[in-house]
């Protein structure tokens, strides 16, 4: 098994009706032993925009760190929050440049835009980025994931139509992994604000 | 703890890894992985099985129309994955077990007698399996709808729903949600489902598999079982 299942996780990113979504489990564990049920995946960046890292839990902290520093940064130099996509772009920027030596994370960055248009990608642990107007997953659950979010999810769903997908796709898709679940908890972000829930899920 | 990992237990490619071609001095392997799902759903006097056609082996697609679910009699069919030539030759077996049965006991095998009969196959090649995950549908003595799902060792176990082969990581959580009614407050246990709620749900399981799944796709043969006998359907999924 690679260093990429080593910890354990399952996130996914959706896209609503002027509206994301982002949700992740909470479990850290050494290949089958549980070692936390508290650990935290989805970061928020910004006011509106949310990285969630699966892989390996070290890198997810330390680029959490890292990622921290490089937007403060940016909010000093440019007098303005950093837009999601620029976002994507500076990670990306981070991870290629450890190309021969990564990181092994594989991020999904979720937020809206200046022009409150919803914006979700994913890239893998060397920075290449996906765009996608629907979901992206990541993580040890990510074809169980693939398979919930591909039947459950529809375009344009409003904010709690879309926690309601977001969270059948996260808990069934978890309880088919050995490696995730343990409770999860979901962001929603709207022009208004960001609903954040956390759910109970099967503790086994 | 060793990160390492041993060549000969790396099966799956890692993200940092490009896809290697195994070659003949790789020691020849008498087992294939063709792909493929199957799906089974029992309901009050029915049941439902459905396979994907799509055969292929790594890249390549062998066929596009190789059925993997057989009409074993007007009451029986038996689906498969992963290894084409283990099925054919799996359900040949069965089929002359059948026969002998017929011809032994002067009436037709029922469905319970044929699903401990394709364990006891299975398990009577324990040294060397039939690379085969079986699916069994059919009509118990209740008149009942019967789903049995296998190991390739003969481990057996009646079913409400399951979904075997390479998609079957993207469909079964589906099956769970939706027929299991799993993580659903206030619902209590299994749902028996109409005909047109399974076949609903079958064919949304298939689209939703053949849209992220390589090895699944071109077409979905549906059985439904009943009293009446086996009704076919033919689909088209992706080809792509």
């Amino acid at each position: 098994m690679s260093i990429m299942q080593f910890n354990g996780s399952a996130i996914v990113a959706m896209v609503g009706k002027d509206c994301v979504a982002i949700a992740a489990d909470k479990r850290l564990g050494q290949r089958a032993l549980t070692v936390s049920t508290d650990f935290q995946k989805v970061f928020p960046i910004t006011e509106r925009t949310y990285i969630g890292l699966a892989g390996l839990a070290t890198d997810v902290k330390t680029l959490h760190d890292r990622f921290r520093m490089r937007v403060n940064l940016y909010k000093h130099r440019e007098e303005r929050t950093i837009e999601p996509k620029t976002f994507a772009h500076l990670v990306s920027h981070m991870l290629y440049e450890r190309r021969f030596g990564p990181y092994f994370v594989e991020p999904v960055i979720a937020g809206l835009d200046k022009n409150n248009r919803p914006f979700v990608c994913n890239m893998d642990l060397i920075g290449c980025i996906n765009y996608t107007d629907d979901f992206v997953v990541a993580g040890t659950a990510d074809n169980n994931l693939f398979g919930m979010c591909e039947s459950l999810w529809e375009p344009d769903l409003g904010p709690e139509e879309l926690f309601e997908t977001i969270s059948q796709s996260l808990l069934n898709a978890v309880d088919r992994d050995a490696m995730s679940g343990w409770g999860a908890v979901v962001h929603i972000i709207t022009p208004d604000g960001i609903i954040e829930r956390e759910l109970k899920g099967r503790m086994d | 703890m060793d990160f390492m990992m041993h060549s000969e237990q790396q099966n799956q490619l890692e993200p940092t890894q490009a896809p290697v071609e195994r070659h003949s001095h790789n020691q020849w392997n008498p087992y294939v992985d063709n792909g493929g799902t199957s799906l089974i759903i029992a309901g009050k006097d029915f049941v439902l099985v459905a396979s994907d056609a799509r055969q292929s082996v790594g890249y390549n697609i062998n066929t596009r129309y190789d059925p993997k679910a057989y009409e074993l009699s007007n009451k029986t069919v038996l689906a498969t994955s992963v290894c084409s030539a283990d099925a054919k030759r799996l359900c040949e077996v069965l089929e002359q077990r059948a026969q002998l049965y017929y011809h032994k006991h002067e009436r037709q095998i029922s469905t319970q007698a044929l699903a401990q009969q394709l364990s006891n196959t299975l398990y009577s090649r324990r040294m060397f399996p039939y690379y085969v995950f079986p699916l069994l549908g059919g009509i118990d003595a209740e008149g009942k709808g019967a789903a049995y799902s296998y190991d390739a060792i003969g481990n057996m176990e009646r079913v409400t729903y399951k979904a075997f082969g390479s998609a079957s990581a993207l469909v079964q959580p589906f099956l769970d949600n939706q027929i299991g009614m799993k993580n659903q407050r206030g619902a209590e246990g299994e749902r028996m489902l109409t005909r047109e709620e399974a076949l609903r749900l079958a064919i949304d399981s298939f689209t939703g598999a053949a849209e992220r799944d390589i090895y699944t796709g071109d077409w979905l043969d549906i059985f439904i079982i009943d009293a009446a006998g086996v009704h076919k359907e033919t689909r088209e999924l992706k080809h792509d």
